[in-house]
């Protein structure tokens, strides 16, 4: 049992990496990685929602829709779900913890449209994943991308001192180290 | 009608949804491998754009502004469906390809943008011609991107091969490739910009 969930975890975390293996959630990967701090809170959110967003939508999966044989509604169902989902958490957060809304809520409405989100919860139901093994999986493949984020803010953070080719400052050598990231990341294929 | 065309050619050049504007990265870099799947893709993502604008712009005045952006997604979400089911019926290769990519048109960025800022805004007309620019932008550009994808990473162009003797890049048919492509267009597009404003020193 144990062992199955370490699995799904580092699968999802490393061997099939979010960003890097999936492709998926790219525009915050781009968009958020500036600095070092702000990709950790960004990566915190995500995680939050993505755990929440997994079981709820696994867990409406087999309740409702195969029960009224309804499979054709799972994307409007499911992004209407997200979006409430994390209207709500920001809710939430707001009233219950103020200093962790301070750090995190820039980035809630950010993650209604972040492809990984609804990417995680279609993948779950792809691969067959109980609801407690979808839990895993959607911390497992936050985790994956706060890791690609903040790897990244780390390399941008000191290309910002390097004297670049002027066509390729900002985003395309950015585009460059991720796509050199990716390269390293890809040696983990087949692990499992 | 002059407004019309100015919009197609808005969104195939000036703001190019990808080139430009950076939008819809997922799809950019995610199914740019082949040729066909690039086409199948734009395409897919034009018919949503269209779908999704025309109803948007007729029922602008009647979205209460407090709920429009759910409303918007319910929307979006409704021309995906109807893509998703029908590539499944009558494409079902393409469909297979595509993978998690066709439901994922949805958190498409460029649509939901393109509702906010001009199908809520612009009349049926208008909007019209935005999607069609736009779809069609985005198509262009992922096109251009799978053609050196599939021309590198597999010597081939839409599936018929080009070279007899020839080692593919592998790496083309990974994630990195998409990653290093789109950044060398990006680049060549800078210089070229460059280029073109300064004169010859650039």
């Amino acid at each position: 049992m144990i062992k199955s969930i370490l699995v799904i975890l580092a699968s999802a975390a490393i061997v099939n990496n979010f960003v890097f293996k999936q492709v998926l959630g790219i525009c915050p990967f781009l968009g958020v990685s500036n600095r070092v701090e702000t990709s950790l809170g960004m990566g915190a959110a995500v995680t939050f929602v993505m755990a929440m967003a997994s079981a709820v939508t696994s867990a409406i999966q087999e309740c409702i829709l195969i029960e009224f044989g309804l499979e054709y509604m799972q994307t409007i169902m499911f992004i209407l779900v997200i979006a409430t989902l994390v209207q709500l958490v920001e809710m939430f957060i707001k009233k219950s913890s103020p200093t962790l809304y301070k750090g995190l809520g820039v980035f809630l409405p950010l993650i209604t449209t972040n492809c990984a989100v609804l990417g995680v919860a279609l993948l779950n139901i792809r691969s067959e994943y109980t609801l407690f093994e979808s839990v895993f999986s959607g911390i497992g493949a936050a985790l994956g991308f706060t890791l690609a984020l903040v790897l990244l803010a780390g390399i941008r953070e000191r290309l910002d001192e390097c004297e670049l080719p002027k066509a390729f400052e900002g985003l395309p050598i950015a585009l460059i180290s991720a796509g050199i990231l990716a390269l390293a990341f890809s040696g983990f294929q087949g692990i499992f | 009608m002059q407004g019309f065309i100015q919009d197609i050619k808005n969104g195939l050049i000036d703001e190019n949804p990808v080139f430009v504007m950076l939008l819809g990265m997922c799809p950019t870099i995610g199914i740019t491998t082949a040729v066909i799947n690039g086409i199948g893709m734009g395409l897919a993502t034009t018919f949503v754009l269209l779908g999704a604008n025309i109803v948007i712009s007729l029922l602008r005045n009647v979205i209460p502004d407090e709920v429009r952006i759910p409303s918007f997604i319910v929307i979006i979400a409704t021309f995906v469906t109807i893509v998703d089911l029908l590539m499944a019926a009558y494409a079902p290769d393409l469909h297979g390809a595509l993978g998690v990519f066709i439901p994922l048109i949805v958190v498409n960025c460029l649509i939901l943008q393109r509702a906010e800022a001009k199908a809520s805004k612009s009349n049926l007309v208008r909007s019209i011609g935005d999607a069609i620019g736009m779809g069609l932008g985005f198509t262009l550009a992922i096109t251009v991107l799978s053609f050196f994808r599939e021309l590198l990473g597999n010597g081939s162009v839409l599936g018929y091969s080009l070279f007899s003797s020839f080692t593919p890049l592998r790496v083309m048919n990974e994630s990195a490739g998409g990653f290093i492509t789109l950044a060398l267009i990006l680049g060549f597009l800078n210089w070229y910009k460059a280029r073109k404003k300064g004169g010859s020193q650039a």
